[in-house]
């Protein structure tokens, strides 16, 4: 049996002396979309920051491919696509740059221009990639960061919040694109209060997993 | 085994091309440090005193420490608007290095106040009547010692970024580590005017150019993953 793609061993997090949740035991497979929910302040943000290796508050451990995340950070970032709670968009440059700056980054620069293109076409940016990202509204400032979506190889996607500020087609096309990626063998792991209408949804409740006794920082 | 990653110089074209843009865009920023250096040596002569033998005492010394303060006044915002605006997590997530890409950062800062600040130096230096023979020491430790001004204030910079008023904690964590730099800058300046070598002094400021450029940028990746480790 080949190891789940990401998997959480109790985890347990914590955040200015609170802790969240404990006893977190999950397997992200391949293929999946894993909605996390939860109430304002249950932790999903700080989950999500744990996973992609921001932060590293926490107990429990974290293994990728099998492997503790430590082991492979090159790899697994390799996979990574993280859309935070920040946009992640410079606001003096114009969509085509920002995205840009994103290829070089990644090291996924091979035939950008054709692909950056239809990133833009299918977020609906067409038209404004070389306007000042300031002078957009914060739903197309939202639309850039999710252009990175369409650019990029990776194979796991952890999206804070990505819904926010978005229209009801922009969110129908996003669950496509989640259909897509997930058919292919991708992971996706969400944080949204809205309802997502895919049937390969599995939603992981904060809630389940109480914080239990205080931790004990030796 | 870490495997090689197969876009290091593209990531770091990538950051280095981006910051360039931005520092083009802004360009009240880049003329910030700038204006603040002209505007305290064109009032030396002013307040202190016009006369030609006293200006050319204060010369090197108030040329080097007004460029100190000029390069920790553009300080503050080096990494300021990456945290805010969240690309600096997806610098730090990147498959790349943090180090290439922090190195990328601080070349665009150095060229945007250090080597600037350099190059309106020779100007000031008339301002303040120095000496013929001060010209090629000034320019030369100017530019070797605001290479190691970014690079050590980046490290203050890094430090302080998830601090809402880091200002004060930022002078006061770089001010001694600038301190060695200021005195063999101004002193290769001071020894040219009155006639003795000068290449001592040039040779400790490449060497400690040397000691940052190696060592900061480690530095700072590692305070940058702390300040956003929260």
């Amino acid at each position: 049996m080949t190891p789940a793609l990401l998997e959480l061993h109790e985890l347990a997090c914590e955040r200015d002396g609170r802790q969240l949740f404990a006893g977190l035991n999950w397997q992200f497979e391949a293929g999946q979309v894993v909605q996390i929910v939860g109430p304002n302040g249950a932790g999903k943000t700080t989950l999500l920051r744990a996973l992609v290796s921001l932060s590293s508050q926490y107990q429990g451990q974290i293994r990728f491919a099998g492997k503790p995340l430590a082991d492979n950070l090159y790899g697994f970032r390799q996979q990574l696509l993280y859309l935070g709670h920040l946009p992640g968009i410079k606001a003096a440059l114009t969509p085509a740059e920002n995205l840009r700056w994103y290829a070089g980054l990644r090291g996924e620069a091979q035939e950008l221009e054709l692909k950056l293109q239809q990133a833009l076409q299918a977020v609906g940016l067409y038209g404004y990639e070389d306007q000042p990202s300031y002078s957009l509204s914060a739903g197309q400032q939202r639309r850039v960061g999710l252009a990175r979506l369409y650019l990029s190889q990776a194979k796991i996607w952890v999206l804070d919040e990505p819904l926010t500020a978005i229209d009801k087609a922009g969110v129908a096309r996003l669950e496509s694109l989640f259909k897509n990626h997930t058919e292919a063998g991708g992971l996706v792991i969400i944080t949204t209060h809205q309802d997502l209408q895919l049937d390969n949804l599995r939603q992981l409740d904060l809630c389940d997993f109480p914080p239990g006794q205080e931790l004990d920082y030796a | 085994m870490p495997e090689r990653s197969p876009g290091v110089g593209a990531a770091f074209w990538a950051t280095l091309g981006r910051d360039l843009k931005l520092v083009a865009r802004n360009r009240g920023e880049l003329a910030n440090p700038l204006v603040f250096f002209l505007v305290v040596i064109t009032m030396v002569p002013l307040g202190v005193s016009p006369s030609p033998s006293v200006l050319a005492t204060l010369a090197p010394g108030m040329i080097w420490v007004v460029a100190l303060l000029a390069t920790l006044l553009s300080l503050d915002g080096l990494f300021r608007s990456d945290f805010d605006d969240g690309t600096l997590e997806q610098l730090l997530i990147s498959p790349q290095s943090a180090y290439i890409n922090v190195i990328a950062k601080l070349l665009v800062h150095w060229l945007s106040t250090g080597l600037a600040l350099t190059l309106v130096a020779p100007l000031l230096g008339v301002m303040m009547s120095l000496p013929e023979a001060g010209y090629a020491p000034l320019l030369l430790s100017l530019l070797l010692g605001t290479g190691s001004l970014s690079l050590i204030g980046g490290i203050g910079a890094a430090l302080t970024v998830s601090l809402r008023k880091g200002g004060l904690l930022l002078s006061l964590i770089i001010m001694p580590l600038y301190v060695p730099v200021l005195i063999f800058g101004a002193s290769a300046v001071r020894a040219a005017i009155e006639g003795f070598a000068y290449n001592t002094q040039l040779a400790v400021l490449g060497a400690l150019l040397a000691l940052a450029l190696v060592l900061a940028p480690l530095a700072i990746a590692g305070a940058l993953k702390m300040s956003v480790n929260n």
